[in-house]
């Protein structure tokens, strides 16, 4: 038998199986992958043939003032909106966890916003809600306050932005519930007799021993929130606005690349957002080992 | 003796007690932020039922006169381009989009899950690092391609990716799962006469059902709520989704047809809530696994 028909009979039947996978990574993967990062050295408008320009891309994005603003939107909304979003679904998981009762329900609860989140009913629904007639003003108006348009406001528009974010606790909160509930009931009883009260209780027992499901959930939370695009594409009208205030680093890329057809440039700012997602990730990696606990 | 006795079975009754008030007291708690975190979305299906004068100026919960004027309105939808057709494009790509990805996932879940073949390690490790990466450095160019292949304005780059496993997290989903089918099972259907693909059909499908669900459910809610893929390649008003048929109505209304948009998101809304409750088992289990088997 030849080479090829001996590697066909042990591994033929896992290839076969694998054969859509592997058209997938190849075809709509790596190959993509190569031709963004040679774009990326390019400029291109898809019309003309690409020209190679070296670094350029990169460096003409750091005097961007655009770009630099879109970097500065989109840190402030993972550094605050992850966070946060990631105590609440702590907090509300660890008190549903206390053998109340009713969980299946209160869960359920929790977690529609998450479902409808990512939908553009929701953000049609936050551009109300937050608007200069919206129902905020409105709740406010009743206690006799004047609220302003936040959406229309640059310093506010980002925050009601991440309000939405935090307002999706519920899929984070469906896992540290899960996680919760690997805790051994024993280490809270004994934990009672030495006195331990419940803030103790959650301190030294609880947050250590779930603290792998906090790294994966920040990890997930520090990667999504790094792609959002959705909820500011609707808000802003497309634009980004008020004064690129909710200018993310997604909607950047999508005007960049898809309304002025800069796929150069855009192709850059796609491998820097890898890289920074990487780095990212790898400085939660890296510090883990000193906050995450492994049982065994 | 006695006197202690009683005491302790006072002091157990007074912590008993004690705790009860703090389970009251938490689901108070609960339930009152709950109402803050649904509040928005009942006040969008009540004011979807409002004359629009009513939605700006009124906190209220509940119509003072119901109407389905906003429903009617909104269902019209934009040029002559009705809800309808929006439902129905929308429903279109997500059943093709659930088939490829239960086909193709399912594959290179069996693969990697029970067979073995070479470089399997390398190749697994990809699929992994597959899940981590930001689709941004790959739609450009696919766009590109998408563009030379004369396929934008169809569904075909929203669809045919499915059918190539290109959404990692269902390959892995399944993989955890027929993970736990036992070896002995798979032997045994091979003894019996079962060829590997026999075996994948009648055996390893049959059994992975619950992930199967879980994968297809998961599709329908992404899919359904997908926006960036379908405004990159959908420009034909004809071939509009829901999602974009609401954008658009955002654009061509302004701020002045809140009800009709309102009624058309509640609706938008409605197949992800029917979803959610027949099958909440399923999703919360799919939300589980990759945390904590993981």
């Amino acid at each position: 038998m030849g080479k090829f028909k001996l590697f066909w009979k042990d591994n033929g039947i896992g290839y076969l199986f694998l054969t859509p996978w592997l058209i997938g990574i190849l075809t709509l993967t790596a190959i993509p992958m190569g031709a963004s990062l040679y774009f990326s050295f390019t400029s291109y408008d898809m019309f003309n043939a690409p020209t190679w320009i070296g670094f350029d891309n990169y460096t003409s994005l750091f005097s961007d003032p655009k770009w630099l603003q879109s970097v500065k939107v989109t840190v402030i909304y993972v550094f605050f909106g992850v966070p946060l979003q990631l105590a609440f679904a702590l907090f509300i998981a660890v008190l549903l966890n206390k053998g109340i009762g009713g969980l299946r329900v209160y869960r359920a609860v929790y977690y529609v916003p998450s479902l409808f989140g990512g939908s553009v009913a929701i953000a049609i629904l936050w551009r109300q809600i937050f608007g200069g007639n919206g129902l905020v003003n409105n709740i406010l108006g009743k206690f006799g306050i004047d609220g302003i348009n936040w959406i229309s406001t640059p310093s506010t528009a980002l925050y009601t932005l991440i309000i939405l974010m935090v307002w999706q606790f519920g899929a984070s909160m469906v896992i540290f519930l899960a996680g919760l509930k690997q805790v051994p009931i024993e280490l809270y009883e004994s934990a009672k007799i030495d006195g331990a009260g419940p803030m103790k209780q959650f301190f030294k027992i609880t947050l250590p021993l779930i603290t792998p499901v906090v790294f994966f959930n920040l990890v997930m939370g520090i990667i999504g929130a790094f792609q959002a695009f959705t909820p500011a594409y609707i808000v802003s009208g497309g634009t980004g606005g008020p004064l690129n205030s909710t200018l993310f680093y997604t909607l950047y890329l999508y005007q960049k690349g898809f309304t002025q057809f800069a796929m150069g440039y855009a192709s850059a700012m796609a491998w820097v957002l890898l890289i920074v997602i990487a780095i990212a990730t790898a400085i939660v990696f890296a510090t883990s080992k000193k906050w995450v606990y492994y049982q065994g | 003796m006695e006197i202690s006795a009683r005491d302790a079975r006072k002091a157990s009754s007074q912590s008993k007690q004690k705790r009860k008030i703090s389970k009251i007291v938490i689901h108070c708690f609960i339930i009152a932020l709950g109402v803050v975190m649904l509040y928005p979305l009942l006040w969008m299906v009540s004011s979807s039922f409002k004359h629009p004068a009513e939605i700006f100026n009124s906190v209220s919960f509940l119509p003072s006169e119901w109407t389905l004027d906003n429903y009617t309105q909104g269902w019209a939808g934009v040029s002559g381009y009705t809800f309808g057709l929006f439902f129905s494009n929308t429903l279109l790509i997500v059943a093709l989009a659930i088939i490829g990805n239960v086909v193709a996932c399912s594959m290179a879940a069996y693969a990697f899950a029970k067979l073995e073949f070479k470089f399997k390690p390398i190749l697994f490790a990809l699929m992994l690092i597959t899940l981590m990466l930001p689709f941004h450095v790959t739609v450009i160019p696919q766009y590109i391609m998408f563009n030379y292949l004369d396929w934008i304005n169809t569904y075909y780059p929203l669809i045919l990716p499915k059918f190539f496993a290109v959404e990692g997290f269902f390959v892995f989903l399944m993989v955890q799962f027929m993970r736990g089918i036992p070896n002995e099972l798979v032997q045994a259907a091979e003894i019996d006469g079962c060829g590997r693909i026999k075996t994948y059909w009648y055996l390893i499908l049959p059994l992975s059902i619950p992930a199967l669900v879980t994968t297809m459910i998961f599709t329908f809610i992404w899919t359904w709520n997908d926006f960036f893929g379908q405004l990159l390649y959908i420009s034909d008003i004809k071939l509009y989704t829901v999602a974009l048929g609401l954008r658009m109505f955002l654009d061509s209304a302004g701020e002045s047809a809140w009800g009709p948009m309102f009624a058309m998101s509640t609706l938008s809304l409605i197949p992800l809530f029917g979803v959610f409750i027949f099958f909440q088992k399923y999703l919360i289990e799919g939300i589980t696994t990759g945390g904590l088997k993981g």
